[in-house]
């Protein structure tokens, strides 16, 4: 045992294919949809559909660059669908009150952070249930967006606010430039920053973290705040598309994104995900809605159908885990 | 009733890329207790978890009697009459006594647990095993050694002829050690086939009538004669070469005190403790189970807070809020449950190498640096020498040794001033234990301060400088390396009602 202490005999070329299909496995699963879907359906690669999935991808991917944190780490984040509403609700009071719209979209997003940090220091500094915590905020601010908006829509009438939600650069609506970067982005934080690698490690195995040197409950609260601004963020996004804020807007929403996430490969007891798994769950999930409204699928099987690519997927998952 | 004798013919198992067994044939015969000794893995696990049904083999067959035997799952080993008991015991700790020995087939009347059967069973099962047990205990608040014995009572309730036991003393303190002893021995006599999967040589020759060695996933031999057999010549054929002194201890140079402990209180101690420890010092600290080791280096790692008491480091008071405020310190632990607190299993060996330090390495403290990340694993990967195909390598896939090896490098990436390892080579083969003890010899030699907390009297007194013995949560003596023995050190540590 005197040279080579690291020479160990490794299989290299069938690990590493191995290796590549698990990676990749779930992105080429939705570039072979969106071929699938675009062979068998008209229309299905019109620009207007084209755009339309686009903006259907958009918010949700936004939503679910953070989910993977909350996930990697080992929790979720059940309040993100009624942050979207309350954020939206916000800005349009905001700004139907000032006249601001820098105004409206911070403090929009202020409150999204606020959320986030709550729901962030009752589960790291308190240590109650991720779940039990969020689902607690999601009714407390679908509770409170309802409340600011009297019940109803608010109209905002700032057309500069609009830019966020149908805006264009090079013929791509702004909505999807904003995902794009939040993948590029979030995908970058995971990998190459010390609080991406701490939130993985925390979700591979806290304690370890912890007697690692980790600070566990600091880069915990900051996973839920980075969630609740982002969230707040896709909120305002959507009430800049839809021109108002709605407080009854996204109820279930969370339940896509973790959904989206958890199809693509990031695992629900933490430690593993990577952003390519977000962006080929939210793929599929976006590619076969769309497919289905094109075929005029009635909304009760679509359901269905959604609910079984899911199991499937996770099935798949374990089976690929034995 | 005696049992039919279990044979291994020519047992293969491999998994993708790697041979983890290959041609092991051998006998184990009833009324004898037949030890499986070897390396970490040499495969002897594996060849329990395909005795145990959970492994079906690529080749060869276990043959009960004249039977060949083709386990297809637990159930099918267990319907056989083989009991594996695991170094994790398979019981439900929220469940009682009596629950979890008829875990599957409980008693029932017209569907409805019958609990007065229930505890008739519960009670005859445990007779003569742990008649102190009441079967309506709840199972958690049992000691390991008392799970143990109900994990063995179960075995026997289902008709077990073939008892396997992998590393069952492992977690045991010295008297249920003695009492399991006794249970084997009378398992031994009553014509079973015993198989017994541990790395402590003296239990080995204490309860065992043959040995079978294995290196490497092959067979090396079979021992039929205990007697003519001595320690050196077994630890030679498992380890392929001669060991002299695997401690290798070697005198060093002391220098100023690095650590003072003064009047320590804390959870799990029941006196206050103060010592010191120089740099370049190794410091031995042995106990019992219970003795409270464990909670002395979680009060000086950060994760607990003392309620009384006092550090310095060097000279200058130490506080300690969180492992982070000792690590900032320099004060390292290197965690007795590696899995548990150790290891980030699914992360890569550069991951779990880098993870401590980078920090300091990086960008702004957050921007990481590819060249210092990739270096670094690299670095201490050849410095420590872990084994492993490259350091993406997920850590879960490398041997305990080197999974140690590869905590001991995430701390050599660190300013390191005090070390502390709690059960640094448990459940290690010899071969990466010995690289252990050079590795810890070294760091000592570079002026820094190590405590080592073991419950194995040899590795204690042979690379130690000076020995602490604890006893239910105090200090109970010291002895300089040229005066302790194994008779002081155990005097001191054996509770003053149990001492005879």
């Amino acid at each position: 045992m005197t040279t080579q202490p690291n020479a160990l005999p490794s299989a290299r070329k069938p690990l590493d294919m191995r290796a590549l299909l698990d990676n990749w496995a779930m992105l080429l699963a939705a570039v072979g949809i969106f071929v699938l879907c675009a062979l068998l359906i008209d229309n299905f690669l019109s620009p207007l559909n084209m755009r339309g999935l686009g903006l259907a991808i958009s918010t949700v991917g936004i939503a679910a660059c953070t989910m993977l944190f909350c996930l990697a780490s080992g929790h979720f984040d059940l309040s993100v669908g009624s942050v979207i509403a309350c954020a939206g609700v916000v800005a349009a009071i905001v700004m139907r009150d000032t006249d601001s719209v820098m105004l409206g979209i911070g403090a929009a997003l202020l409150m999204g952070l606020m959320v986030g940090l709550i729901n962030g220091i009752v589960i790291a500094k308190l240590r109650v249930n991720a779940l039990i915590t969020t689902l607690a905020t999601m009714q407390i601010v679908r509770g409170l967006a309802y409340i600011f908006a009297d019940g109803k829509a608010v109209g905002v009438s700032e057309e500069q606010f609009f830019v966020f939600g149908n805006g264009q650069l090079f013929g791509v609506p702004v909505p999807i430039l904003i995902t794009i970067v939040c993948f590029l982005f979030f995908g970058w934080l995971l990998n190459y920053t010390t609080y991406g690698r701490n939130t993985m490690a925390i979700g591979g195995n806290p304690e370890a973290a912890l007697l690692a040197g980790v600070n566990v409950d600091r880069t915990k609260i900051l996973i839920f705040a980075v969630h609740g601004l982002i969230g707040a963020l896709a909120g305002v996004i959507l009430a800049s598309r839809m021109t108002s804020g709605q407080p009854m807007i996204g109820q279930g929403f969370e339940l896509t994104v973790i959904s989206a996430c958890v199809l693509g490969g990031v695992s629900l007891s933490g430690g593993i995900g990577m952003i390519r798994h977000v962006i080929a769950g939210v793929l599929i999930l976006a590619i076969i809605e769309n497919a289905m409204n094109l075929k005029n699928i009635d909304t009760f099987y679509q359901y269905v159908i959604r609910g079984s690519i899911l199991l499937l997927a996770v099935v798949i998952d374990r089976m690929k885990q034995r | 009733m005696t049992a039919a004798a279990l044979r291994f013919d020519a047992i293969g198992k491999t998994f993708p890329g790697v041979k983890a067994l290959d041609g092991i044939s051998f006998t184990a015969h009833p009324g004898q207790v037949h030890a499986l000794m070897g390396e970490n893995g040499a495969g002897k696990s594996t060849l329990l978890k395909i005795l145990g049904g959970a492994y079906i083999p690529s080749s060869g067959s276990v043959q009960i009697g004249a039977q060949v035997m083709a386990f297809k799952n637990a159930a099918d080993s267990i319907a056989s009459g083989v009991a594996v008991i695991h170094q994790e015991l398979h019981l439900v700790p929220e469940m009682s006594v009596a629950e979890n020995l008829f875990l599957g087939h409980l008693p029932t009347r017209l569907g409805v647990v019958n609990r007065g059967l229930l505890r008739q069973q519960a009670l005859a099962c445990l007779k003569g095993l742990a008649d102190e047990i009441d079967p309506d205990e709840k199972l958690g608040r049992l000691s390991l050694g008392q799970r143990q014995l109900v994990e063995i009572a179960k075995a026997l309730s289902r008709g077990a002829n073939v008892i396997a036991f992998d590393e069952p003393t492992s977690s045991l303190s010295a008297r249920e050690i003695d009492r399991l002893m006794a249970i084997i021995a009378r398992l031994r006599d009553e014509g079973k086939v015993v198989l017994y999967v541990s790395h402590r040589m003296e239990e080995v020759f204490r309860i065992c009538d043959a040995v079978t060695v294995f290196k490497d996933g092959r067979y090396v031999r079979t021992f039929e004669d205990m007697s003519s057999l001595t320690h050196d010549q077994l630890v030679t054929c498992m380890v392929g070469r001669d060991i002299q002194d695997i401690y290798d201890y070697r005198a060093r140079e002391q220098g100023e005190v690095a650590l003072k402990v003064d009047g320590l209180l804390g959870p799990g101690l029941r006196e206050p403790i103060s010592f010191q420890v120089r740099k370049g010092e190794i410091l031995g600290l042995f106990g019992l189970v219970g003795a409270g080791r464990t909670e002395l280096f979680r009060l000086l790692s950060g994760l607990e807070r003392a309620s009384a008491g006092s550090l310095a480091l060097c000279g200058q008071a130490l506080q300690l809020r969180s492992p982070r405020d000792a690590i900032a310190a320099g004060v390292l632990l290197c965690p007795e449950d590696r899995k548990k607190e150790g290891i980030i299993p699914l992360a890569s060996v550069a991951e779990n190498i880098n993870i401590s330090a980078r920090a300091a390495h990086s960008t702004f403290g957050w921007l990481l640096r590819d060249g210092w990340e990739k270096g670094n694993a690299d670095r201490q990967i050849q410095a420590m020498r872990v084994k492993t195909p490259n350091a993406a390598q997920k850590i879960m896939y490398l041997s305990g040794g080197n999974q140690q090896k590869a905590i001991l490098g995430r701390w050599l990436s660190m300013p390191m001033k005090v070390l502390l390892l709690d059960e640094p080579t448990r459940g290690i083969d010899i071969g990466a234990k010995s690289e252990i003890y050079q590795i810890i010899h070294n760091l000592a030699a570079s002026g820094i301060a190590v405590i080592v907390v073991s419950s194995d009297l040899m590795e204690v007194m042979g690379i130690s400088d000076r020995i602490l013995v604890l006893c239910e949560g105090a200090l109970r003596g010291e002895q300089r390396r040229e005066h302790a023995t194994e008779s002081n050190l155990l005097q001191l540590a054996l509770p003053r009602g149990a001492a005879n």
